[in-house]
């Protein structure tokens, strides 16, 4: 008995029936499992983007024989009169060796290109122009533009990242309408509650605060169900998408634990100050 | 002490248009420790007044004070420190059906911060008093409507309001349970309370000579 007084004690205006536990935190685990592949989404984008940008330093290299080194001053004045072209650098002999390294090993005889980089203006821009210009003036320079597709890829993947990000902002801004839509249903139906309390000398703050302490568990509960749905999901896709990022494929540890973990808290937060919010605004009415 | 000064009261009409006036140019005085008999036909006004006692409702003209607070010009964060210096009996009794009669009695002390220790001795004196011993766990739907109507008194009265005002107490209470009511409510009144009863009942005021205060039509047509 004395365990039933204190239950209800603590639950003066029956937010417990008042406020399903099933449904708002049903809402509410859908969408912290589509903010979890939405964050998921961002953090591979951006992973890709990283990895391929640092793959494409150079959109367009430029290779001149070592017998024409003598003529590297004058491709590089040409290349970079070229409105196509925004910038044209000569890679240092040093960094040669260290990108050949891997694949030749140490040859200080050997003898290496001149490899020019070159950024274009535009991303779309065709290479094929550059190159024939280039090579009638240096005899024997060719221009290599598969840097130009990965960097293509890169700002695709810059794209995805930015969806994903959008996505995430949607999906909070229909958790907020949620928490807003379920917080109006308790406040009509204890709408005779609250104006006892309220007569009783209940401030905006004690009321508020029971509405947004409920509605922020249940925001926190189904938010925690819904990450707990998105591990498996994410490292499904995590092990898919391993071979494309070039790393062993280890999907638990990819999986994106911290943004996992603050779903509840954030969910619950956003569930706390928008029936916060709702409430007072509605407790306006009264005087 | 209460105090009306050209008071009036209008409530929104549904339509947008200006309705009539519920209440209109009440002035006058309820000392500090005063009885007051609160007459009149249905529809006079005598629960709008009981309103704006008990700060439900703001007048929308006039000066009101109540307890020395001129309540509309207070901030509105000092009005529930305001209400819990009243008890209200209502009418309807407006019980929280889902607590029970002990935690519905328990509601005002709670808002104020009372231990659960400490406010158990008072709220099972009150409801002993009231005659509802035995029944402190029953819900509002499992007593019938003189024994919701006690627990409502109980409950207007567990924080030994400065001000207490009732509507239409001894609706659904036998003639006996009627003059333990009154006895209660005047044993308040020799305590210091200031009590307001709305009331229908000759009988229950013939019970108990006191100044009263006649309302109709929404004004006042008599007072001592």
């Amino acid at each position: 008995m004395a365990e039933r007084r204190t239950r209800f004690s603590r639950d003066p205006l029956g937010l417990k029936r008042a406020l399903s536990d099933k449904l708002l935190p049903g809402l509410v685990a859908a969408m912290a499992l589509l903010a979890a592949l939405a964050l998921a989404g961002s953090r591979g984008a951006a992973a890709l983007k990283d990895r391929w940008q640092h793959g494409a330093a150079a959109a367009v290299t430029v290779q001149l024989p070592p017998e024409q080194a003598s003529r590297m001053e004058d491709a590089l004045a040409l290349l970079r009169r070229m409105p196509q072209v925004a910038s044209a650098e000569p890679v240092d002999a040093e960094r040669m060796r260290e990108l050949l390294r891997p694949w030749l090993g140490e040859v200080p005889a050997l003898p290496l290109p001149l490899v020019l980089e070159l950024r274009l203006a535009d991303l779309s821009i065709d290479p094929a122009p550059i190159a024939r210009e280039l090579a009638a003036a240096v005899p024997g320079a060719e221009v290599e533009a598969h840097g130009i597709w990965v960097a293509r890829l890169a700002a695709l993947a810059r794209s995805v990242q930015g969806v994903a990000l959008s996505v995430l902002a949607l999906v909070v801004g229909v958790a907020v309408a949620v928490v807003a839509v379920a917080t109006r249903a308790g406040l009509a139906s204890r709408r005779q509650a609250i104006e006892i309390l309220h007569d009783l000398g209940a401030t905006q703050g004690d009321i508020a605060g029971r509405f947004a302490r409920r509605i922020g568990l249940l925001a926190a509960g189904g938010a925690l169900a819904g990450a707990a749905i998105a591990v498996p999901t994410l490292a499904g896709l995590a092990g898919l998408a391993a071979p494309l990022s070039g790393g062993v494929i280890q999907p638990w540890a990819a999986l994106p634990w911290l943004d996992l973990a603050l779903l509840p808290p954030v969910a619950g937060l956003i569930g706390w100050a928008t029936a916060q919010l709702s409430v007072r605004r509605w407790l306006k009415r009264l005087p | 002490m209460v105090r009306f000064t050209e008071v009036g009261l209008r409530y929104p009409s549904p339509d947008g248009e200006e309705a009539p006036e519920a209440l209109a140019d009440l002035t006058f005085t309820l000392p500090e420790g005063s009885f007051t008999w609160l007459l009149g036909a249905s529809g006079a006004g005598k629960s709008s007044l009981l309103r704006l006692m008990h700060l439900a409702q703001l007048p929308t003209r006039g000066r009101l004070e109540v307890l020395g607070t001129e309540v509309r010009g207070a901030r509105r964060g000092a009005l529930p420190r305001l209400r819990r210096r009243i008890g209200v009996v209502f009418q309807d009794f407006r019980l929280l059906p889902y607590l029970s009669a002990f935690d519905n009695v328990a509601l005002p002390l709670r808002l104020t911060g009372r231990s659960e220790g400490s406010l158990r001795p008072d709220v099972t004196e009150m409801l002993r008093w009231v005659g509802l011993q035995g029944k402190e766990m029953s819900l509002p739907q499992q007593l019938s409507g003189g024994e919701q109507q006690r627990v409502a008194i109980a409950r207007a009265v567990v924080t030994r309001p400065q001000l207490l005002v009732a509507d239409e107490p001894t609706g659904n209470l036998d003639s006996h349970q009627a003059r333990r009511l009154l006895a209660l409510l005047t044993q308040m009144n020799r305590l210091g309370t200031t009590v307001v009863v709305a009331t229908h009942s000759e009988d229950l005021v013939s019970q108990f000579a006191a100044p009263s205060l006649v309302l109709q039509a929404g004004r006042m047509v008599h007072h001592g």
